[in-house]
């Protein structure tokens, strides 16, 4: 009872957030909604038993990477976007295709995990930071580095590009 | 249902203990600051000045509540009590004492023990960002965009070094719940020296200890690194155009900060509610003793008055610490008050470290804190993290 309550609370949230995100015309609102649904997914897993996961995912996506994206909104100082005139496909078929594809991803979830189970990826279960550290340091072991020197790559060509010589 | 009866009695209490502890610590800090100054600090509200946080109080609440015709309203609102909010969250997980048993009932001091506790504190200090970047922005002006600024680059920075140094201790005492952190440093060496992480073989995280502790002043905004809010610089800041309860959310929530560093440097390194030496060596009569002593020196010095108003003031003082001291001893309370003493001790040196360096350090330089940070404390603890995980592996953790 209480479990469906607050996964009913924080999904509401986190949708209700998302829809807010893409209809915001400010950066800063639309910041502000996407760390809004962050934390409520956050909570979400949290109930699946993932908590290294809900907590990694509050510290990265929340905390860090929503920081930046703040800080150059406000370094930037972006005013609101301006609207432009819609054309007449959107108006016509915008609402209706996108309301049949949420229909048909609805479908495909539902035919994929039609049982709540606990978080699973592969036939790696739970969601403890020993469980997600022993696979992330044996099975899983070269994708995960392979990430790391990709992520280290982007880093050092964004440096690069970002880099001009000051005479 | 008792479960909910008692977390929610639990929680009153937490809430009233850390709401005084907030007012008063502003009183001890302008005390402290006053004597490191030569002046005597607050002194007319009250003997001592001990009703000033009070007539703080009654004083922002009834001034006039402005808000900038340009700003932002709803986010000029929100980030205060977001900022308030945040900071006093991670009072439900901090293990101020073990389990202890009132009545028949077993429970913990602390509110609720978390398998992840010290990601939830990370993860709230992450959050907490917002509270200051928000305002700054949302206030519509540039003094307060700048600090916002700046407290977001400098915060986003110093949390690599704090994580990382947060990860050294972890290595050793491999868990991330508090209250299981605090137990994996009892005991003793040679019967003496504690088990802290701080002392611990094969690794003494004396290093990472210094570098949380450095930047726990950088994630608080505290002096040396309190570039948010440099006066002579952006006049007040993320905060410089809030007035009244707003502006005292601001200031709460920095306070609630630093105690929860404070609080989380003594549970990853000190111990936490572990006391400085064995119980069988006397480590219980401690309390007792320094608050017997505390009251002799006010007794003496309310017979020998250097101000008249003492003569009163001071046996007053001596005759409440002769009580505390015997609290301490009484039976039911002594197994909850001498954890919680032991806690306060650490925690409250530390605040006392926050103040000490407030009233003595200048402010540093904005590219001097990011080169700081960047260049020496990050690489430094990254290696001590490497060293500390080379050391747990070869000699067993």
């Amino acid at each position: 009872m209480t479990e469906m309550l607050i996964f009913w609370a924080f999904a509401i949230v986190s949708v209700g957030c998302a829809v807010n995100l893409v209809i915001q015309r400010h950066p800063i609102n639309g910041a502000i909604s996407l760390i809004g649904v962050m934390g409520s997914l956050a909570v979400l897993y949290l109930q699946l038993g993932a908590e290294f996961i809900a907590a990694v995912q509050v510290i990265v996506y929340a905390g860090a990477i929503m920081v930046l994206f703040v800080f150059v909104i406000m370094l930037l100082n972006a005013e609101a976007e301006q609207r432009t005139g819609r054309s007449a496909v959107v108006r016509l078929i915008g609402f209706p295709s996108l309301a049949a594809l949420l229909l048909l991803v609805g479908m495909l979830i539902r035919r994929l995990a039609p049982a709540p189970e606990s978080v699973r990826f592969g036939d790696f279960m739970g969601g403890t930071a020993e469980n997600i550290g022993r696979s992330l340091f044996t099975g899983y072991l070269l994708p995960f580095e392979v990430t790391s020197a990709l992520i280290l790559v982007a880093i050092i060509g964004a440096i690069v590009l970002a880099h001009k010589e000051i005479d | 249902m008792d479960f909910v009866i008692l977390t929610l009695v639990k929680a009153a209490l937490w809430a009233v203990i850390i709401l005084t502890t907030l007012a008063y610590l502003q009183w001890v800090e302008r005390k402290v600051i006053a004597h490191i100054q030569l002046r005597l600090g607050p002194s007319r509200v009250g003997p001592h000045g001990l009703l000033q946080p009070l007539a703080d109080v009654i004083k922002l609440l009834t001034k006039e509540d402005l808000t900038p015709p340009q700003a932002n309203k709803l986010l000029f609102v929100f980030a205060p009590f977001f900022s308030v909010a945040l900071a006093l969250l991670p009072v439900a997980v901090l293990p101020f004492g073990p389990e202890v048993e009132i009545f028949g009932i077993r429970t913990a001091i602390q509110l609720t023990d978390l398998d992840i506790g010290v990601l939830f504190l990370l993860a709230i200090s992450s959050l907490s960002v917002y509270g200051i970047a928000l305002a700054g922005w949302s206030s519509n002006s540039k003094y307060a965009l700048l600090g916002g600024l700046r407290a977001s680059a400098q915060m986003v920075s110093y949390e690599l070094p704090m994580a990382l140094a947060v990860a050294s201790p972890l290595l050793l005492s491999n868990t991330l719940s508090l209250q299981e952190l605090v137990l994996t440093q009892s005991g003793y060496y040679a019967g003496w020296i504690p088990q802290w992480n701080f002392f611990k073989l094969p690794a003494p995280q004396v290093i990472s200890y210094l570098i949380f502790l450095m930047a726990a002043f950088a994630e608080t905004n505290r002096i040396p690194f309190d570039l948010p809010e440099a006066e002579n610089e952006l006049v007040a800041g993320f905060h410089t155009e809030y007035s009244s309860l707003k502006f005292a959310s601001f200031f709460m929530a920095e306070y609630a900060n630093m105690i929860t560093s404070c609080a989380f440097a003594t549970v990853l390194f000190l111990g936490g509610y572990l006391p400085l030496w064995p119980a069988e060596k006397g480590s219980d009569l401690f309390p007792t003793a320094l608050f017997l002593a505390g009251g002799a020196v006010a007794m003496y010095h309310g017979l020998h008055p250097a101000r008249p108003r003492d003569r009163r003031t001071l046996p007053a003082v001596a005759v409440a610490f002769w009580l505390l001291a015997f609290l301490f001893q009484a039976p039911l309370l002594k197994q909850i008050l001498i954890p919680m003493f032991w806690f306060g001790f650490k925690t409250g040196s530390l605040l006392f470290v926050f103040m000490w360096v407030r009233g003595t350090l200048p402010r540093f330089r904005y590219d001097q804190l990011m080169a700081f940070t960047w260049k020496f404390l990050f690489p430094v603890a990254m290696l001590n993290m490497l060293a500390t995980g080379l050391l747990v592996a070869v000699y067993g953790g």
